[in-house]
């Protein structure tokens, strides 16, 4: 009775440890991922977004090499706290281009200007439409897109350091 | 170059960390003194190490060199320099790197400073804290590097986050670190008694300090907390039964059994394997609270950044130290002699009483905590909330509020219940008394808890300083005076909590400008709503004209609109009186120009702050109370015992 | 009065493992009746919800149905989970990110006329923060807008 009764703590230690460990296994809820991946990208033609960078349109992409797409916004802390990722993946070759969310120009010209601008293209969706016609849900996120103009892959959240090699790896593998 | 000293620091006491676990493991095993011998200086030198490696990431971040990774992400050389400073820990790696520090500088004091413990006990106590401290090095080094380098550097920070810039942000954090790494002490200590069969009253000497003072970090640490949500969220509320609350207040709800029962085991030499049990329980808490807030597993009204794989990672960490323990425990305990004997009428036995409530308690928080875990695995989705720790918890309390009453009148192993009663008889006349002016007065508007709470706050008062009378009030050990405030403390906490749930009066309206409102004697005056631009936000702040008899007040509550990233904040406005707060939030405006408003009188709320000051007060107190002498001691030894070199045999 | 010596530490023992199995039976009864459990309009509508039992309510807040009582403080609203509408009445200073069209968990309780009258209303603090309860629907963070599949 007495022995087993010292071994008690323990079985319901690991009891709550098991349950712990089921919970950290299921994915994280929060993120909901778009319906867009694997589709073509739906077609838009955005104004110019900054002073320096020339407008997009879903035409850039469909033109054999695959790129990237990032949603981003002046206003947005994690997105500036992902800049210094975007510069590596372009340094890395990656091409890049951008679409500012309900932004302005002198908004967008000074954010650059403060944390850098690794895109080709930038395009002004002020009023989110294109970013609801790819089913991102906020700010920032980065979408791989194929040299066909599909959507390959759809990153949530800002880029963390650790994420690049393996952004990197997809767009090589996308080529 | 400093992130690179940092770094290597870093792994010099890591490294020193793993000899000073083998040392100790090999020398306790094979009985090797020479081994044994090495444990001591190998500790002080990681703990001087792993210091220098804080102190290289707040130079850091002091001088806001911008090529190292985290100060780039959380620090920017516009910063007031507080938050500069501050910004050291205010982040996953850092504050990682703080923990890591504290418990390689307590290990250092141990080893420097603990000189009555049994040799063995010390140097397995001093094998187990290395073992603690090796996980958490592995978790900075291999996961989270504190001084990794970004190239090419940015030009500046990120972190010059508004919202992250607030006083008790920087430093109710570590505050409660350095509760849980005090219980991680304890919890070495635990270990160590147990690996040698030495739980004794030596031990629980050895143990107490740091369980009191980890016991008052938390006690501050929660006090604060709760203030701040009560000013900065502004829904009126000082708990909200959050998880991240929880997390905060089952460490503490162990430490207090801890603090007692080892008491008794230190004074009586009794409650022994009970006494372990608790250590191991108190770590476990603090870990488990760690792991909560940490992996996102649980949603919180407390933004914190989260991360699965962190959780991962301190996970393992506690299944190895507890699951570790609790084996260690099943296995040794057994063969602990059994402590001394206490009759049923005895301070020994209410002091159990003491336990086995907090223990329920802490059961009961953490099962409503984890609840909707469990339930989630089988497909119902659900919330635990205030009403059901108010209705389990609170009864608890004062039953648990009652036997400290009691406590402290009755003498150590045996009493007799006829004199224990007579002592009583104040403490009960006046909370009879209490009962029915309170009856009268407020019949049928109070609830049977704050009623209950309002009546044993009379009797916990009074009967904490019955034992200062008839005393020699000088001559009466710090140590007693400690508990008397203590005790006080909760009796003062106690009756605000009840003070506020049972005499708050709110009111909620929508006022133009130019309106006058009357609530609980006040007269509110709604004088104007003009804008406001702050640094990064605009504000529309009210200006609110108070009056009640003779005093007056503008009070200014604002709405703040924060622009990156926006956010609206409410910015409650408060006017502190000696009997109670006047609380007031500006809503939104409406259609036709009027502002919602929201006032409450809160009678004596300041109370419940106040009473957790007085107990972390009453802890100190017990704190320098017990130790001096031993310090005096250890002084005085140690200079004698220098000529020698060789202080303790 | 006094405990055998040989049998003190095993009552301790047990009077100790009382304590936890007492501590969960008390929770367990508590739980039973204040436990929040999360109900979409139409779990609300199928199921039945006993007036006055608190429950969490959660869908989003129909387009046109948000109306500001006479007194300026309290709302009335219809949340909706696409398949089923609950009339709803709040009394307090709404979140900020509360309008119409948006998703919302309410904290409250029926009335005997089937209207939720709410206590408490969440909103969404974070970029990203979805309610673990709301799983299964989509939420449009840029517009505010909760969709049921």
């Amino acid at each position: 009775m007495k022995r087993w009764l010292l071994w008690l703590p323990l079985v319901l230690f690991a009891a709550l440890a098991l349950m712990f460990i089921g919970r950290l296994r299921q994915p994280d809820d929060g993120l909901i991922v778009s319906k867009m991946v694997g589709k073509p990208l739906p077609e838009f033609t955005l104004p110019q977004a900054a002073s320096d960078r020339p407008p997009l349109a879903s035409s850039e992409f469909a033109r054999g090499r695959p790129r990237l797409l990032n949603i981003f916004a002046s206003w947005c802390v994690p997105c500036a706290a992902e800049a210094p990722q975007l510069e590596a993946l372009a340094a890395a070759g990656v091409p890049i281009d951008g679409i500012a969310i309900r932004d302005a120009r002198e908004d967008v010209d000074a954010f650059l200007k403060r944390w850098g601008n690794p895109y080709r293209h930038i395009g002004l969706d002020a009023r989110s439409q294109v970013q609801i016609a790819l089913g991102s849900s906020g700010v920032p996120e980065t979408f791989l897109i194929d040299g066909q103009g599909r959507i390959l892959h759809q990153h949530i959240g800002d880029i963390r350091a650790d994420d690049v090699p393996g952004l990197i790896a997809k767009w090589k593998a996308a080529q | 170059m400093i992130a690179e000293l940092g770094l290597a620091a870093l792994w010099m006491a890591a490294a020193l960390a793993a000899l000073q676990l083998l040392f100790s493991v090999l020398g306790l095993a094979q009985g090797k003194a020479e081994l044994l011998s090495g444990v001591r200086p190998v500790a002080i030198a990681q703990g001087v190490l792993v210091l220098l490696a804080f102190l290289c990431l707040v130079a850091l971040f002091w001088r806001s060199d911008m090529s190292v990774a985290l100060v780039a992400l959380n620090s920017h050389s516009a910063k007031p320099w507080l938050y500069k400073f501050a910004g050291a820990w205010g982040n996953h790696e850092g504050s990682m790197l703080l923990w890591v520090t504290v418990m390689g500088a307590a290990g250092a004091a141990v080893a420097l400073f603990e000189r009555a413990l049994r040799r063995d006990t010390h140097m397995a106590t001093l094998g187990a804290q290395a073992a603690i401290s090796l996980g958490f090095y592995a978790f900075l080094l291999f996961s989270s590097n504190p001084f990794a380098r970004l190239d090419p550097a940015p030009r500046d920070g990120q972190g010059l986050n508004p919202l992250l810039q607030d006083p008790g942000l920087a430093f109710h954090p570590p505050t409660l670190y350095f509760g849980y790494v005090g219980l991680s002490v304890a919890f070495s200590f635990a270990v160590g008694a147990l690996v040698t069969r030495r739980v004794d009253a030596l031990f629980a000497r050895a143990m107490r300090p740091w369980v009191l003072a980890a016991w008052v970090l938390l006690t501050i640490g929660i006090t604060a907390g709760s203030y701040w949500a009560y000013y900065e969220l502004g829904w009126g509320g000082w708990w909200f039964w959050d998880p991240v609350e929880n997390a905060s207040l089952m460490p503490w709800l162990a430490a207090t059994a801890l603090l007692h029962s080892v008491t008794v085991l230190a004074t009586r030499d009794a409650l022994r394997a009970w006494t372990v049990m608790l250590a191991v329980v108190a770590f476990s808490m603090s870990m488990v609270g760690t792991f909560l807030v940490r992996s996102g597993i649980l949603t919180s009204v407390h933004a914190f950044a989260v991360d699965p794989e962190r959780g991962s990672f301190i996970l393992a960490l506690l299944a190895i130290y507890i699951g570790g323990a609790l084996a260690l425990f099943a296995l040794r305990v057994g063969t602990v002699r059994e402590g001394a004997q206490f009759e049923l009428v005895s301070r020994e036995a209410l002091l159990v009483v003491n336990n086995l409530l907090l223990t329920v308690i802490l059961g009961v928080v953490l099962i409503g905590t984890l609840y909707p875990l469990m339930t989630e695995a089988f497909g119902h989705k659900v919330s635990v909330g205030p009403p059901y720790f108010d209705r389990i918890a609170g009864p608890l309390a004062l039953a648990l509020m009652l036997a400290m009453v009691a406590g402290p009148l009755t003498r150590w192993r045996r009493d007799r219940a006829g004199v224990v009663g007579g002592r009583l008889i104040w403490p009960l006349l006046a909370m009879l008394g209490a009962g029915a002016v309170l009856g009268v007065l407020a019949h049928g508007r109070l609830s049977l808890l704050s009623f209950f709470g309002l009546v044993i706050a009379v009797g916990v008062a009074l009967g904490s300083v019955i034992p200062l009378f008839k005393r020699n009030l000088r001559r009466t050990p710090l140590f007693v005076y400690g508990m008397v405030i203590a005790h006080l403390g909760c009796a003062v906490s106690i009756a605000g909590m009840a003070s506020d749930s049972a005499f708050t009066t709110e009111k909620l309206i929508a006022m133009a400008p130019g309106d006058r409102v009357e609530s609980a004697g006040w007269t509110l005056h709604f004088d104007r709503v003009a804008p406001l631009a702050g640094d990064n936000w605009i504000a529309m702040q009210a200006d609110v004209s108070v009056s009640r008899g003779g005093a007056k007040a503008v009070l200014h509550p604002q709405s703040r609109f924060f622009t990156s990233p926006p956010t609206t904040t409410t910015e409650s406005a408060i006017l502190t009186r000696w009997n109670g707060q006047l609380y007031v939030v500006l809503g939104e405006q409406l259609e036709d120009g009027r502002w919602q408003m929201r006032i409450w009188w809160k009678p004596f709320v300041t109370l419940i702050w106040l009473g957790g000051l007085m107990i972390a007060l009453g802890g100190v107190l017990t704190l320098i109370g017990r130790e001096r002498r031993g310090w005096m001691l250890r002084l005085r030894k140690g200079s004698a015992a220098r000529g020698t070199g060789e202080e303790w045999a | 009065m006094a405990m055998k010596k040989k049998h003190q530490r095993l009552v301790l023992a047990l009077i100790a493992l009382v304590a936890v199995i007492g501590a969960g039976l008390l929770a367990a009864s508590a739980l039973k009746d204040e436990a929040a459990y999360f109900y979409t309009p139409e779990d609300a509508k199928v199921k039945g919800v006993e007036p006055g039992k608190a429950i969490r309510l959660g869908g989003m807040v129909v387009g046109g149905s948000l109306k500001k009582q006479a007194d300026g403080v309290t709302i009335a609203f219809d949340v909706t989970d696409g398949k089923a509408v609950v009339p709803a009445r709040f009394t307090g200073i709404a979140p900020d990110l509360f309008r119409e069209g948006s998703g919302v968990v309410a904290e409250g309780s029926f009335d005997r006329n089937g209207t939720f009258i709410a206590t408490n209303l969440l909103a969404k603090h974070d970029e990203r923060y979805m309610p673990r309860e709301l799983e299964g629907m989509t939420y449009n963070a840029t517009s505010h807008e909760m969709k049921a599949q």
